[in-house]
Order: structure tokens, then sequence, then C-alpha cells
């Protein structure tokens, strides 16, 4: 506090009134509504995490009944009650609300909030050089609708008729008609109450950080100077933001189709022989709506994991990241086609195959956009001194997953081939590589980079390694056999196979191998829980700049007050991968250091900037070098 | 790709930071992101109602007689649903009440640009007038509304025989309407309702602000650009307004 009060001298009225906060701050104030972007990215990680937990439980309960559908699990009774059947089987009504809560955990409340949330609320005032958010209230309002958002979800899980059972994506008539299944009653209205809170949260949220990212650049911060995090968090707010609105108004006719009689998707249903009142209504309509947001939703929970592994990447292989603008396209570009291959996810739903090709045709397209990021991260660790922190091992791993598992995407793609593989365990496998695992790792990347910007101690690396690897071939081990499983077409979402000779006799032992692996799995991760709380409190001090970056928010105190920058905000004179420059003393060259400053290592088109610094203090230059 | 190096000077280029682009607020920039997403609601819903109204066939006069009635076995023409006017009970005037609706709430954007206009000029006695008439305007909006809604909902005289059975139906509601297929009466509820929550919610953001210019707030702060923020988004309502009465009314 007493440096901040030795920059009083020149500092403006924004920044005084920054420090007087400072002193006014209340635990209330500081940890709960804080206005503070770095506080409110550690809640969206906490919270995340905490997710992460029940979404993995989830999934390792409907993995025990997937490999071990003979097994006595009454031990589970304390928990889940009357969940296990007298005969100690896992209820197949709770199966269904199992696959569906963990879906929409894990897509929604993980890797949208727990990852977007922590990351663009974290990181980008402090690489971009702001105090703050544009609106710091509105910040806070976007995780306290999160907040209000998990409690709704959260307690679903403890009602009598269970929660939500239709699938993650809800499509009806199964969650539009109440008499359905239990899942579709209470539990359902309280999804979409959830679903409607989250969707105000994650607007709130993304309007936050494109203003922020266009508005409050640093002096000298061009577009063209942002690092790839920024602009992945950019382009993914834009996304969330033009997609989240059409699930709401899926929602929103849902919600009436249910409550109110309406019939949007209704028509031509007989229950017990009764015909239901609705006619006309068209339920494939709820897919195209619900995939205009679906299908770029993995966009939203991918590309914040591509900036972090572009960034970490980069400063870990001490090299300028391969082709910057390169990946700048090919964010834009993916984006661009997020929105038009929605109709992918609904080849066998009835839809014209003619248009069945068009989507086909422009769902491959997006091969090449995610070829071109995977081939500049592959160039950017050729010949580099890769240093192997666990965040570089994290962000390798998802490039390994994200071959892995795109591979399997072209496949899927086609729609022809669709027609066998259509939700069978081999899509499962697909996103569960591409998307899930994928984004996880660039989460984990992200965690083990900026602990030490976030809780100014080192989290511990040997542990790191050993929940990387553990992680690494954990998920290989779970969702590579899942391809052959799903070749041999066991469909997803169902309880049990066992009346199928093939499926009991010959892929139940694959089926038991996943299981374990997946137990193996989620168990190493409590190696990362204890890790990161006992760094929190007991890590080894951080360093000003542990890794050596050159972004902007290894310029700040260790541990940085609301406001970030105690004094001025610094000025930005080149970009953020000056990295093993040739002719520079060290391998490293932050944004801030000016090009006069650099003789040794200037091109020749640098000098000239380096002049025009000279000339005028801060420059003013329209193109970075490349 | 090194290209010019242009020389800066005081003068900094639009996109190099330390500035906000073109100098424009972040709470206007707030405005027009959240205009955007709200444009792709409504979108959907409109979609959603292309794509019910499109799998019911036109009124034809070959096959379905040559003069309307409503029937449930194609969409009702927009003509023969609207005709009433206030005080003009029995008489055929189509679409009369919705023009004058719309000619309101346009009429509305025109006073709200004055408003911005004036609040440019920091008259606060202009911006009073014109915020006013806004306010006025948007509620006139919304009470038509309710008059077409109630309309809408009482019926007409000659109703519609029931499938089942031969009972009558008369006006409409969200699962049985005497103008056509269940949809056409969900549809027109829910969008127009949709757009009446938004004209609403545009109403009472523009009183707030009329109570502000009222009491000084704006004076104080310098500036008027709230006017202007509740202006975009007033203005996006009324455009909405255009397309939802050219699906619901004109086509």
């Amino acid at each position: 506090m007493s440096e901040i009060k030795t920059q009083n001298v020149h500092i403006d009225s924004h920044e005084e009134h920054h420090d007087d906060h400072a002193h006014h701050e209340t635990f209330i104030s500081k940890y709960i509504f804080t206005t503070d972007h770095k506080m409110i990215g550690k809640q969206f990680l906490m919270t995340g995490i905490f997710w992460a937990l029940i979404g993995g439980a989830l999934s390792l309960i409907f993995r025990i009944q997937l490999g071990f559908p003979e097994a006595d699990i009454s031990w589970m009774r304390p928990m889940l009650g009357e969940w296990i059947t007298p005969e100690g089987r896992l209820d197949p009504e709770f199966y269904l609300a199992l696959v569906t809560m963990h879906g929409t955990i894990m897509v929604f409340f993980v890797l949208t909030a727990g990852l977007s949330g922590t990351f663009s609320n974290f990181l980008i005032p402090l690489q971009i050089g702001a105090r703050d958010m544009a609106s710091g209230f509105m910040n806070m309002l976007s995780y306290w609708f999160f907040f209000a958002s998990s409690v709704v979800m959260f307690s679903s899980l403890f009602i009598e008729t269970g929660p939500a059972a239709g699938g993650w994506v809800v499509y009806p008539p199964l969650s539009a008609l109440e008499q359905a299944i239990p899942g579709s009653g209470l539990g359902m209205t309280m999804w979409l109450v959830a679903m409607a809170l989250f969707i105000v949260s994650t607007l709130l949220g993304g309007i936050n950080y494109i203003t922020t990212v266009i508005n409050l650049r640093t002096e000298g911060m061009s577009f063209s100077r942002l690092p790839l995090t920024i602009w992945a968090f950019f382009i993914t707010a834009v996304i969330g933001l033009l997609s989240f609105p059409v699930l709401f108004a899926a929602a929103l006719l849902l919600i009436f189709d249910r409550s109110f009689g309406t019939a949007f998707y209704l028509s031509d249903i007989y229950i017990g022989g009764e015909a239901l009142p609705q006619q006309g209504g068209s339920p494939v309509l709820y897919q195209h709506l619900f995939w205009f947001l679906g299908h770029p939703e993995v966009y939203i929970v991918i590309m914040p994991a591509f900036g972090i592994t572009s960034e970490v990447i980069s400063t870990n292989a001490r090299k300028p990241i391969f082709g910057y603008r390169a990946m700048v396209g090919s964010l834009l570009g993916i984006a661009f086609l997020s929105f038009i291959v929605w109709a992918h996810h609904m080849f066998v739903s009835g839809m014209d195959p003619f248009l069945g090709s068009v989507f086909m045709l422009l769902t491959l397209v997006i091969a090449v956009p995610s070829a071109v990021k995977v081939f500049n991260y592959l160039t950017t660790l050729w010949k580099g001194n890769i240093v192997f922190t666990p965040g570089m091992l994290f962000s390798i791993g998802l490039v390994s997953l994200f071959i892995s598992g795109g591979l399997t995407g072209i496949f899927l793609g086609n729609s022809a081939i669709d027609i066998q593989l259509h939700d069978t365990y081999f899509v499962v496998a697909h996103f569960h590589l591409v998307m899930g695992s994928a984004a996880f790792f660039g989460m984990m990347a992200g965690v083990y980079h900026w602990f030490p910007k976030m809780f100014g101690r080192m989290i511990n690396a040997k542990l790191g390694y050993v929940h990387f690897w553990l992680t690494f071939a954990g998920v290989y081990l779970v969702f590579f056999p899942m391809h052959y499983i799903g070749i041999a077409g066991f469909p997803r979402r169902y309880y049990t196979w066992s009346s199928f000779e093939t499926f009991s006799n010959i892929f139940q032992d694959l089926n038991a191998f996943v299981t374990i692996a997946a137990i193996i799995t989620f168990a190493a991760q409590f190696i990362f829980l204890f890790n990161f709380f006992y760094s929190i409190y007991r890590g080894r001090r951080a360093p000003q700049n542990p890794w050596h970056s050159n972004t902007l928010e290894w310029t700040t105190p260790i541990e940085p007050g609301h406001g970030n920058w105690p004094g001025a905000i610094p000025t930005v004179y080149r970009w953020p991968y000056d990295y093993s420059k040739p002719g520079a003393a060290d391998d490293y060259i932050p944004q801030t250091v000016p090009y006069s400053e650099t003789p040794e290592s200037n091109t020749d088109f640098e000098n000239e900037l380096a002049a025009l610094e000279k000339e005028s203090g801060v420059e003013e230059v329209d193109e970075t070098k490349e | 790709m090194a290209t010019t190096a242009t020389i800066k000077s005081p003068s900094k280029s639009t996109w190099s930071g330390g500035q906000a682009p073109m100098k424009a607020s972040y709470g206007k920039l707030m405005m027009w992101f959240f205009l955007l997403s709200d444009a792709f609601t409504f979108s959907a819903l409109l979609i959603t109602y292309g794509v019910i109204r499109y799998s019911y066939p036109q009124y034809n006069p070959e096959i379905h007689g040559e003069v309307f009635k409503f029937s449930t076995e194609y969409w009702p023409i927009p003509d023969y649903v609207f005709d009433g006017v206030p005080f003009l009970h029995g008489m055929h005037l189509p679409l009369i009440f919705v023009s004058i609706m719309t000619f309101i709430l346009i009429l509305s954007s025109v006073t709200m640009v004055l408003a911005v206009e004036a609040g440019h000029r920091r008259d606060r006695k202009d911006v009073e007038k014109w915020m006013l008439w806004t306010i006025v305007g948007g509620l006139t909006f919304l009470g038509c509304q309710a008059w077409e809604w109630s309309h809408f909902i009482t019926g007409k005289e000659e109703g519609l025989k029931g499938v089942a059975d031969a009972t009558k139906f008369f006006g409409a509601n969200l699962v049985q309407n005497q103008y056509g297929p269940q949809g056409f009466a969900d549809l027109f509820f829910f969008i127009t309702g949709f757009h009446g929550t938004h004209v609403f919610s545009g109403v009472v953001l523009n009183f707030i602000v009329f109570y502000n210019v009222v009491v000084g707030t704006y004076d104080k702060r310098g500036h008027y650009e709230m006017v202007e923020k509740v202006g975009l988004y007033w203005h996006f309502v009324d455009l909405v307004w255009v397309f939802v009465f050219t699906f619901f009314y004109l086509i």
C-alpha cells in the first residue's frame, strides 16, 4: 500500500478512486460482492472446480453401471438413497438423469463458465493493460447470475423425481411432456430456469469482455499486438453473444409448450391411447434452434483453451508463435464456420438429405482452420528450447487430444457414415477427446501457468507432472477404447446392453476396462486438488516473472491489488512473442521494452520505429513487424 | 507484412490503444452488442414463425371455396383476422388499426431522435419535452396492443366449429382459436407479447431517463449520453416491430 502512495504524485483521478477503494475493503466487498476482475475470475474458477468434481463423480456412477452391470452397489445407498434399487442396482431412470446432468454440468458450468469465466475475467484486463473490466458491476452480476443458476441446477439433483433426464440437449417431446418420464417434471423446469439464468450470466460477461477489449487497451496495444489469449477470449465472447440468445428463445418456447399448452414443438402425440390437443408444432425446429447454439457452444468451449495454449506453448518453447496472423485468422474462420454447420448434429433427424450434404461440406471445411492451428502449434514447438512446465505439458496434451479427436470428426462429418455412427460411443469418444478433454487440458494449462499470478505463489511442479501423466494416459485409456465400442454399434445413453449376446460377451471387458481407467483418472484429479489448495497457502513465493514471459500481466506487482498497476499503466511497444530474438541479450523481450532500447536485435523496420519512438516519446505505428 | 509506419504525433490512430476507438463510450458499445444479441433472439422467434407457418398450406380459393372462411386446414389471411377498429363495430377495415399503432410507434422514434438531438445541445427543456412525447407514444402503442389482444381473444361473431363436437369456439387462447391452426394464435401471442415486453421495458427505461433529466442528473454529469443509449434501444424495438408487423400482418 505504501508503494501505491508514493505513486500518488502523478496518478489521475481514476487511479485515485481505486486507491480509495482499497482502503475501505471489507471481507464482503473483497471476496464476495467484489468488482475486481481478478477476484471474480477466481470465483468462477472455484465454482468451476466444484462443478467439475460433481460432473466427474456423476460420470463414475454411470460408468460403474456400464462396466460392471452385475455389481452390487448398495454401498452407494447412503448417498443416492432410493436411486439404488432394493437389488442393489442403479435405477434406470436415474441413469438417464446422470448422463443428462454430466453433460449439462461439464459443457456449461465447467467448460464455459469455469473456463471462459475464469480466464477471460482474469486475463483480459491484465494482458491488455486495463485497471479492470469496462463495467465491474456487470461483471459482478455475471458471476452472481451464474451462482444463482448453479444453486438451481444443484438443488435439482436432490428433488424426489430427480433432475432433468432428457439428455443435455433436452429434445422435445421428451422434455416437453411432464408425463413422459420422471425427469421431465420438476427437474426439467429447474433445468430450464437454471439455463435461463446461465444465459443472462453469459451475456453480461460476454458484453463486458468485448467492450473491454475494444475500448480499454493500453497505449500501443493495437489489435495486432494482442496476445492470442485475448484474441481467443474476444472471439469466444462474440460467438456466445450471438448464439446464446437463440438458445434463450428456444428455451422460452419450450417453457410455453411445457406449462401453457402451446404447440411450438408438439404435434400428433398420443399418450396411453389419448391424443394430446397440441397440433402443428415441429420437434425438429427445436433441434435446429438448439444446435444453432449447441454447435457454436463447442467452440466457445475449445477456443479459450486454444488461446491459452498458444500463449503457453510460445512462452515455454522460447519461440515466437508460428504464424500469428494465421492463428488469428483461423480463430476468425472457425468462429464464422461455427454458425453454419449446426445441422450436422441432425443428419438422422429427418432432414432433407441435400441439406445434409451442404452441411457436410461446410463441416469438413472446419478441418482447414483447425489444421492451421495444429500445424502452427507443432511448428512453434519445432526446434524450440522447450521448458516442460506442467502448464506446457497440458498444452502439448491439448494439441495431442485435439488431433486424435479431430480426426474422427472427419468421419462423423460425412452424412453417410454418420448414419452408422450417430449416437454411438464413437461420437462420445470423438467429442470427449476433441472438445471435452482438450478444453479441460487447456483449462489446466491455464491454471498451472497463471497460478503464480493468481495467488502469488508457485504451484508444485512435481505433483503437476504426476497429475499430468496420470490424466493424459487416463484420458486416452478411457476414450480410445470407446471408438471400438462405438464402431461395434453400442448406442450412447443406454442403461444396459446385457440382452445382446455380442455386446455382453465380447465388449463387456472393454467397458470394464474403460470404467477402471475412468476411476483412476478421476482419482488423479485429487492430486491436483491437494496441490492447488496447498499451494495457495503454502506454495513457494512466486518471483515477478516466473516463466520469463513477455505479456503485461507479469509487470504488475506479484500480488496485484484492485487496479492492477500501482502507478501508471505501462505502454506497449511490441508484440508479445519476441522470444529468443536473434541478437537480443535475453531470450525474451517484454512488450513494454521500446525498440529504441534494443538496437542489437532490431530489424531495419524496427529501427525506423525506434527512431519514431525517440521523436515523440510514445510512437504511433500502423503495423507490427513480421 | 510490414507496411508503412505512419508518423504519429499528438493525434493517434484509432485502434492502437490508449483510447476508446472512434470515441465510443463503453456504455454505448455495450448497448450495441446487447442489441446485436437481442436481434438473434427475435430472429430465432421469427424463424420459428416461418417454419410453422409454411408447414401449412396457403388459402386457395379453388380448393377451399371462393369465400374465405377460417379453418384449421390452412393459415388465415391476416386481412380477415385483424379488421376491427374501436367504435367501428361490424365494419371490415383490414389492418387499419394496426397501421395506426405502427405509425404511433414510428412517430415515437422520431420524437426520440429529437430528444437525442436536444441532448447534444444540452437543452434540458427540449429533452424533457421530447422524452415525454416518446413515453406517451410508447404507452399509446402498448394501450393499442392491449385492445388488439383483447379483440383477438374475444373473437368474432361467426366463431369456429370444433372438430370433435359441434360446439363453436370464439376468439383465441394458447390451446385453441377460431382463426385457424393452433400455432397461429400461439405465435401471435408469443411474438407480439415478447415484443410488447420489450416496448414496456423501453418505456420504463425512458421514464427513468426522463426523471433523471427533470431532476438535472445529466446536467450535473455534463452530458446526455444516457438519452442516446435508451434511444438506441428504442429504435431497435421499433425496428423489430417493423419485422413483426411484416410477418404477422402483411404476408
